[in-house]
């Protein structure tokens, strides 16, 4: 496992390892989220969920219990119908869209399929972190400091992707490209990392690099982890509590050793063995 | 429903669009008393005609400057044509894809507009602006924007819908604004496909600038419609050899372009 830390770094202090982090902050705060497309059926139901600095939570369920919507009502790619989200020690649920965006440059998103823009670098896809903080002019013009770059370069190399950086995106493996999204989520010095099933396109070989990435960046730089997860025992290995959400609702939120038999058959209707032979 | 009956039931369907298509073929044939077999046994005299008349002579091959400083005007109109239009429908595209539109009305305007100057065809652009701009190359000019506009429209938003919407997310969650998006997010990935169906236009708009010019009395259609009207089928010939080269020369290098952008 690599450790990540970014010595002499003026830009970042997130970066350097928290020292016993003894009273844990609230990064997040969801109270009573409710999500619904078609203003008929509730796709979620009323979800309460706090996140400390730091934690490593996995959020799990079939596929279309509403994962993927409760991690895009948080940072307001999709609008939540109802609820509060505080994040930051800020109420954010209906802050205006240039003020949302100071917001998500503070939260980085990791996607199943990368979300890379193909044809550029990936030096660039990671600059493309910085957006948030500049202004179009800078972005459009891509105009980044020294400080950036440099930063971008650092964490690059702490994720083993240094021979890569002027590689175009689509020449790179499925586990090199979650690595380039890894960086540009980093880049943005956040808090909060959204990781919507970052390992469900990879091989077990390439899951558990990117899995071991996520929980060194929740132990040594206090960033909060939030991730969907399809796979029962990946969550049970890495985190530090698990939710459990089931058609919308959130039917088990513990610490792992508390997800047995009888709460799996909970959230998923079946026991773990039928989900394996599956 | 079970996969069976699903199968079973576009079987029926693909039998019925092929009797339907059938029927059709007959229907229109007998009623426009269009007869194929008489129509397949004229191609051999037509042949013969063709290899006789329209191959160029040795005085029509002094004219070639002449065709070719015509041909020159046509290339050049559809070339600009071209790429104006494509500048328009860059921009309508953007606020007509799923993936980039701001604003459901704007983006259907956009849509609706373009669909509109897509279906008029490009010759009955050019009999109506003929009337209000003239026999001129303006006229041309207009006639294959439009057309092309249209046209670019729909290919642009089909682009930037089937390359970039993952890209899109990811910006939009860096807290990237709108522009940054487009600008670092769509173009990238859409540029080369986006350039390939410009170089396409130019090809198809050689074609449409001469028969234009036939309406226009501009460029090479101009000088087609000069020789067609004295029945000097040797240099009607020519200039048909000659268009064709052309069109063969910007294909050639639109495909050589292509590959080194992608
Ligand atoms: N954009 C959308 N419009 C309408 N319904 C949607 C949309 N996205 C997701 N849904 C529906 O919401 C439910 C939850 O989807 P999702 O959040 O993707 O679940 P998961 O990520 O757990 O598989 C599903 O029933 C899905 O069909
Ligand atoms: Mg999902």
């Amino acid at each position: 496992m690599t450790t990540i830390v970014l010595e002499r770094q003026p830009l970042q202090s997130a970066f350097t390892i928290a020292p016993e982090r003894e009273q844990t902050n609230t990064i997040l705060q969801l109270t009573n989220i409710a999500k619904s497309y078609d203003h008929k059926s509730m796709v979620l139901n009323d979800i309460n969920l706090s996140l400390q600095e730091g934690e490593f939570v996995s959020i799990i369920g079939q596929s279309g219990a509403g994962k993927s919507t409760l991690l895009r009502c948080i940072n307001r790619m999709i609008e939540p119908s109802n609820g509060k989200i505080i994040f930051d020690q800020q109420d954010i649920t209906s802050i205006n869209k240039r003020a949302m965006r100071q917001q998500r440059a503070k939260m980085g998103m990791i996607f199943q399929h990368y979300n890379l823009v193909s044809r550029l670098t990936v030096f660039e896809n990671v600059l493309h972190g910085r957006f948030g903080y500049k202004s179009t002019m800078q972005g459009v013009l891509s105009i980044y400091t020294e400080e950036e770059k440099r930063l971008a370069l650092s964490i690059l190399e702490k994720l083993d992707m240094k021979d890569q950086i002027y590689k175009r995106c689509d020449q790179l493996s499925g586990g090199q490209k979650q690595r380039v999204g890894i960086a540009r989520a980093l880049v943005q010095e956040p808090k909060l990392l959204l990781c919507d099933e970052p390992i469900a396109s990879l091989d077990p070989n390439s899951s558990k690099v990117i899995m071991d990435h996520l929980k060194e960046i929740s132990q040594s730089m206090g960033i909060t982890v939030l991730v969907n997860l399809h796979q029962v025992d990946v969550a049970m290995r890495y985190s530090d509590r698990i939710i459990g959400l089931r058609k919308g609702e959130k039917v088990f939120d513990d610490i792992p050793k508390q997800l047995n038999q009888l709460a799996i058959r909970n959230i998923y209707g079946t026991s773990v063995d039928e989900l394996i032979t599956e | 429903m079970t996969e069976a009956n699903i199968l079973r039931r576009k079987k029926w369907r693909m039998t019925g669009v092929m009797i339907v298509l059938i029927v059709l073929t007959y229907g229109s044939a007998a009623i426009t008393k269009f007869n194929i077999i008489e129509g397949l046994f004229a191609i051999p005299s037509t042949l013969a005609w063709m290899i006789n008349n329209l191959v160029p002579s040795a005085e029509t091959i002094e004219n070639i400057p002449k065709v070719l400083k015509r041909l020159w005007e046509t290339i050049i109109l559809s070339v600009i044509a071209s790429t104006t239009a494509a500048v328009f429908a860059l921009l309508f595209a953007i606020l007509g894809a799923q993936t980039t539109q701001f604003n459901r009305f704007f983006g259907f305007v956009a849509r609706f507009m373009a669909s509109i100057f897509r279906n008029v065809p490009v010759i009955a652009w050019a009999l109506v602006l003929v009337i209000s701009f003239g026999h001129n190359v303006v006229t041309g000019y207009f006639a294959l924007f439009f057309s092309t506009f249209g046209f670019l429209v729909r290919m642009f938003i089909e682009t930037i819908d089937e390359a970039s919407s993952d890209g899109v997310e990811a910006l939009m969650a860096t807290g990237a604004t709108y522009f940054q998006m487009v600008c670092k997010g769509v173009l990238p990935d859409t540029m080369p496909q986006m350039l390939s169906w410009i170089f396409y236009m130019i090809e198809t708009n050689i074609r449409s600038a001469t028969l234009v010019g036939l309406l226009t009395g501009t460029g090479i259609g101009y000088l087609f419609d000069l020789y067609y009207k004295k029945l000097d089928y040797n240099m009607l010939g020519l200039i048909t050899i000659m268009i064709i080269a052309v069109v063969f020369i910007i294909e050639f290098t639109s495909n050589k372009v292509r590959k080194v952008i992608s």
